[in-house]
């Protein structure tokens, strides 16, 4: 009787233990150069969670470039969350009915938790003396930039070019076309996803300098020591504000909507905003800027609001088959 | 035949002169294409020491990469043996309708990118794609898991084995296996005690090659894998994860633990020449 009771004891302890400690496992599919700042949020979030709730979260990582992640999601792949470079991406999930289409409106600041803005990358002592935008057309001038096509980085740093000349005293729709095209006739080659960009830039050592995002830049500067490369801030450039989403009808089926939107929400706090300014991104909260010890140098900005309306409007006239790049990319 | 033989024209030295120069240039070639960048590959993953060495590789998504890339070429490779044997019988011992159209199927993948090859599967069980409404009714998911990274090597190393078998059997034909089969052995019989023994050195090659693709297969499993670390990044995916993350050190050292897993392979296969060099001599073709 004894040995019984202890038994059943036993088990009943076991599965309340299970009970509590449940293992969720949570996917996140996120664009290229985030690799390094959800491996340490994921690690708070998980120790967060674990303290709140008692369950131990696994936050799985999928990164390619942010316009074939939307792809992937689309045909499948099965995001709780997505964290991608803009919101055309998350769009593009929405139209297929796997989120609501005003997923924008879920979170703060149009659901970007941190921004980012583009800026250039040149060699050491910039020996082609790159200051500003009409610097990367100068004869003789190679610049590295990803395919729009497919890099989400790439969009963002085709619109600031555009924006920049669209901004000049007397700029129109017809001269901010004609910079455009005259700087991507110095480009000698598009690859797939920003980081690959910068690998092509800092690694095998192609091109006078790299259109790239800020946190791109200051993370190969830590990479590769300061001295290696300089970070040249433009006159003007865009704010670039990457989304993030739950992917609604994915969470709900793994079971996962709560933890989803508790991960997300998470990265608003004062803790994950300093995790992201370390990690070169610019926090909302201005007081996690501070503490992270990053300088983030001053840079006047445009938003995607101020010029092109949203990032359907923008997909539409820029990047949509046959459309503006198509027209005026290399080879033009 | 014997060189000594063949009549010589040409004066002796410029004759040493042309060989030395011809293995020169065969091994310079070898050297500067092959063994520096495979002796590149370990002098980079080395670089920082070797407890780095052994630090990167015995990261979980090193193990579980490798642990999937071994389990996608154990599923692949048995049933391209099936396939390959089954498709190499047919093309030489039957007469039918669509023989050449199979013949040429059998060489698709060949022909086909791999990126084209992951797009297909995609295009069929992704969740836009043909079947993708009905698999997702039935809870049944392929692209982005395993399974999609079996099938996508399955296709890609689809030819290795029965294209080995194909020339062999047409040269060998079927008079043995008639024979067995009047002298009363059934089938499977007579497959396992004519057929196999006379094919086996060329099912052999077919899947060591099978192999050895399987495992570095990179543009089709690309496609399919979606790039879950430690769920379906298999090692060549794993490499170029490392590669863009920064982490040279790690980069290298699973791209060395591939190159062994390849090297193994060759091994193996040498050791079984080795061996076996006298049955072989026996059997090489232009013997009989």
């Amino acid at each position: 009787m004894k040995v019984k009771t202890l038994l059943l004891m036993v088990c009943l302890a076991a599965a309340a233990n299970v009970v509590h400690a449940a293992n969720l496992t949570l996917l996140n599919v996120s664009y290229d150069p985030t690799r390094e700042l959800y491996a340490d949020i994921n690690r708070a979030f998980a120790a967060q969670w674990k303290a709140q709730h008692g369950d131990n979260v696994t936050v799985q990582m999928s990164h390619a470039g942010s316009g074939k992640q939307a792809r992937a999601v689309v045909d499948g792949l099965p995001a709780d969350v997505v964290t991608l470079a803009l919101a055309y991406d998350i769009d593009a999930i929405a139209d297929r009915g796997l989120l609501s289409k005003d997923w924008q409106q879920e979170l703060p600041d149009h659901s970007s938790p941190y921004t980012s803005t583009i800026v250039f990358l040149v060699r050491k002592g910039n020996p082609r003396n790159i200051k500003d935008w009409p610097d990367l057309i100068k004869p003789g001038v190679q610049v590295i930039t990803p395919n729009p096509k497919t890099s989400g980085g790439a969009r963002w740093n085709f619109l600031a070019a555009w924006g920049y000349a669209l901004q000049l005293p007397g700029g129109n729709e017809a001269k901010a076309r004609e910079f455009v095209k005259a700087l991507y006739r110095h480009v000698p080659v598009l690859d797939a996803g920003a980081r690959a960009a910068t690998n092509t830039f800092v690694q095998r050592g192609m091109g006078d300098v790299l259109i790239a995002w800020e946190s791109e830049a200051l993370l190969a500067q830590q990479e590769f020591g300061k001295g290696a490369f300089e970070m040249v801030v433009p006159s003007v450039s865009i704010l670039a504000e990457p989304p993030v989403a739950v992917v609604d009808a994915n969470a709900a089926r793994h079971g996962n909507a709560a933890v989803a939107k508790a991960y997300l929400e998470f990265l608003y706090t004062p803790q994950a905003q300093a995790i992201g300014a370390k990690h070169f991104y610019r926090p909302r909260l201005a007081a996690a800027a501070q503490t992270s010890g990053v300088h983030f140098p001053a840079v006047k900005t445009f938003t995607i609001r101020q010029w092109f309306g949203d990032w359907r409007q923008a997909h539409a006239k820029f990047f949509a088959d046959g459309a503006v790049f198509d027209q005026i990319g290399p080879g033009h | 035949m014997n060189a000594t033989t063949i009549p010589l024209r040409q004066p002796r030295r410029s004759r040493r002169v042309l060989h030395l120069a011809l293995i020169l240039c065969a091994v310079g070639f070898m050297g500067l294409f092959l063994i520096l960048p495979l002796a590149t590959v370990f002098v980079e993953a080395l670089r920082k020491g070797l407890p780095m060495y052994l630090d990167a590789i015995a990261q979980p998504g090193s193990l579980s990469a490798m642990r999937l890339t071994l389990w996608v070429a154990a599923v692949a490779v048995p049933l391209n043996i099936v396939f390959g044997i089954a498709a190499a019988w047919s093309m030489t011992h039957f007469r039918f309708p669509g023989k050449a159209l199979l013949g040429a199927l059998i060489d698709l993948p060949f022909s086909v990118s791999p990126v084209i090859a992951g797009l297909i599967y995609v295009l069929l069980f992704g969740a836009q794609g043909w079947f993708g409404p009905w698999l997702e009714a039935h809870g049944i998911r392929i692209i982005f898991t395993a399974t999609a990274l079996v099938l996508a090597t399955m296709f890609i190393t689809l030819p290795f084995i029965a294209r080995e078998l194909i020339p062999l059997m047409q040269a060998q034909g079927s008079d043995e296996e008639e024979a067995a089969r009047v002298l009363g052995a059934g089938g499977w019989q007579m497959f396992f005690r004519v057929t196999l023994p006379k094919i086996r050195w060329a099912l052999l090659y077919g899947v060591l090659l099978c192999n050895a693709r399987a495992m570095g297969e990179f543009g089709a499993v690309s496609v399919v894998s979606g790039m879950i670390r430690g769920l379906t990044t298999t090692m060549p995916l794993e490499v170029e994860m490392r590669y863009n993350e920064y982490d040279h050190v790690g980069a290298f050292a699973v791209a060395s633990l591939l190159a062994m897993l390849g090297l193994v392979t060759l091994g193996a296969k040498t050791f079984l020449e080795w061996r076996h060099r006298g049955e072989l001599a026996a059997h090489a073709p232009g013997s009989h």
